[in-house]
């Protein structure tokens, strides 16, 4: 058994509750235990560094400050979180002043942080902790028909160098082949949703969502598997607009990469919360997968 | 280069070397890595080499009314890529900082609304929930423009992926939360 602080972030009590529910139910599956902090805050994204960047690592500290005191590495599903925890944690060790302020403002919350807390992302556990073989040997269900593209997006790969390239990752390509799925070239595969930019500048983002759309189905993949909320949402929500706002006709499910992992260890359909996928994923998976 | 003459070459950029990311500005050797990489520097005003060339040149109006940081993804690909060390995606937060103050009561640009709701809305709930937030941020910019993201609005509803009933943090932690936040801002940022 494998234990790990769990912090799922405020996308899985909204947009994303199946990947909270297929990332839960696919770490039972691999003994890994995701013990939820408690009481956990926002990680406060990209918006709040914007507007008050010491109060959003204060917000993204008290976190930190409550992992550390259960001791296992904190995973975030999210990858937003994932960076804004581990920038928080960065410059917390590098910059003297920011690290002293911090503890003072986490002070009056009667909270202290030694910087000692791991963030990881939960791909990075579920494809580096778990040895493919083991994940292997969980596989019931014959995937070999699916032509999967592997969506990593930005955020999970940038900016620090942390467990996968840059720029041309690789590991969740390693994990789809592990359950047994063909992995599609998908030379877009680190590029950017647009994120929440899809709220004020639509126009420009849906041009983004358009081009990762067009390049999976040049690649003829039947599905996207992504590791992010924010993406998940551009790509599925957003995918009806992109075909109004375009005249095109895509029909692409978008699933989260543990969703993919349930379905290949036989995991039941709402437990892994197909039925909150706007484009459904049923018939692809109906004449593909060979239970 | 009246601006410059106005606030003074060096204010505007030591400005920006002060705030964290931004040490490496003047560093900058205008090789253009930033613009190449960027998947919207076809819509800004400015390409990121083009502000960082204008904010060394100390021409703050011009680059703090651009629409350049505000059309960054954060996606960090300029970063890893600059030859020179630079952070251009923390450069663009300092700058959304500094236009954000400049313009405090008119914001250019709808993105700074959306950013200081999404703020406000930590601060007063530990979470941000979407339901109330979007309708917030429509009514306070554009609601004609709400119109055009009632599908995808209603896709989310009907899929059981926005809740009506906002998710908050327990009493409790949120008073720590709020002290937490409350000591920050009164320190005044960093």
């Amino acid at each position: 058994m494998k234990y790990y602080s769990y912090f799922p972030g405020c996308c899985m009590h909204e947009e994303t509750p199946m990947y909270d529910s297929s990332a839960r139910a696919v770490a039972k599956a691999l003994d890994v235990e995701l013990i939820e902090l408690d009481d956990w805050n926002c990680c406060g994204s990209t918006p709040y560094t914007v507007v008050d960047e010491l109060a959003a690592f204060c917000c993204c500290a008290r976190n930190l400050a409550l992992a550390e005191k259960r001791g296992f590495d904190l995973v975030a599903a999210c990858s937003d979180c994932y960076l804004i925890l581990s920038r928080t944690n960065q410059h917390f060790q590098h910059y003297p002043e920011i690290r002293a302020k911090i503890t003072e403002a986490l002070a009056a919350g009667g909270l202290e942080y030694h910087g000692t807390v791991r963030v990881r992302h939960i791909l990075d556990v579920f494809a580096n902790d778990i040895s493919s073989d083991e994940i292997k040997s969980r596989v019931k269900v014959d995937l070999s028909n699916l032509k999967v593209a592997p969506y990593y997006g930005c955020q999970v790969v940038r900016p620090a160098p942390s467990f996968d390239d840059l720029e041309n990752p690789q590991s969740l390509d390693r994990l789809t082949e592990s359950l047994g799925a063909k992995v599609v070239p998908y030379p877009l595969k680190a590029r950017c949703c647009g994120g929440s930019l899809i709220l004020s500048e639509d126009e420009i983002v849906l041009g983004l969502i358009r081009k990762l759309l067009e390049n999976a189905q040049a690649n003829s993949a039947d599905l996207i598997v992504t590791v992010c909320p924010f993406c998940q949402v551009n790509l599925d929500a957003y995918q009806g607009a992109v075909n109004r706002r375009f005249k095109t006709n895509f029909h692409i499910p978008v699933l989260f990469f543990t969703q993919l992992m349930g379905i290949a260890f036989g995991i039941d359909r709402k437990t892994l919360g197909l039925h909150h996928n706007i484009v459904s994923a049923d018939k692809i998976l109906k004449t593909l997968v060979k239970v | 280069m009246v601006t410059a003459k106005v606030h003074g070459v060096n204010d505007f950029i030591q400005e920006i070397s002060a705030m964290p990311g931004g040490e490496k500005i003047n560093l900058c050797i205008q090789c253009g890595t930033c613009s190449a990489s960027c998947p919207n520097a076809n819509k800004m005003d400015y390409t990121p080499r083009e502000l960082i060339a204008l904010a060394r040149a100390g021409m703050r109006d011009e680059v703090l009314s651009s629409n350049t940081m505000w059309l960054c993804l954060s996606c960090y690909l300029c970063t890893v890529r600059c030859p020179r060390g630079i952070v251009p995606t923390y450069i663009m937060h300092a700058l959304e900082h500094l236009s954000m103050r400049h313009y405090r009561t008119r914001p250019r640009v709808r993105t700074a609304r959306l950013y200081r709701l999404f703020s406000d809305t930590v601060h007063a709930f530990g979470m941000i929930p979407r339901l109330g937030c979007m309708m917030a941020y429509f009514l306070q910019t554009n609601p004609l423009k709400a119109l055009r993201m009632i599908r995808p609005a209603l896709g989310l509803l009907t899929h059981g992926r926005m809740p009506i009933k906002a998710h908050k943090l327990e009493p409790e932690p949120m008073k720590q939360l709020k002290a937490i936040l409350d000591k920050a801002e009164a320190m005044g940022g960093l």
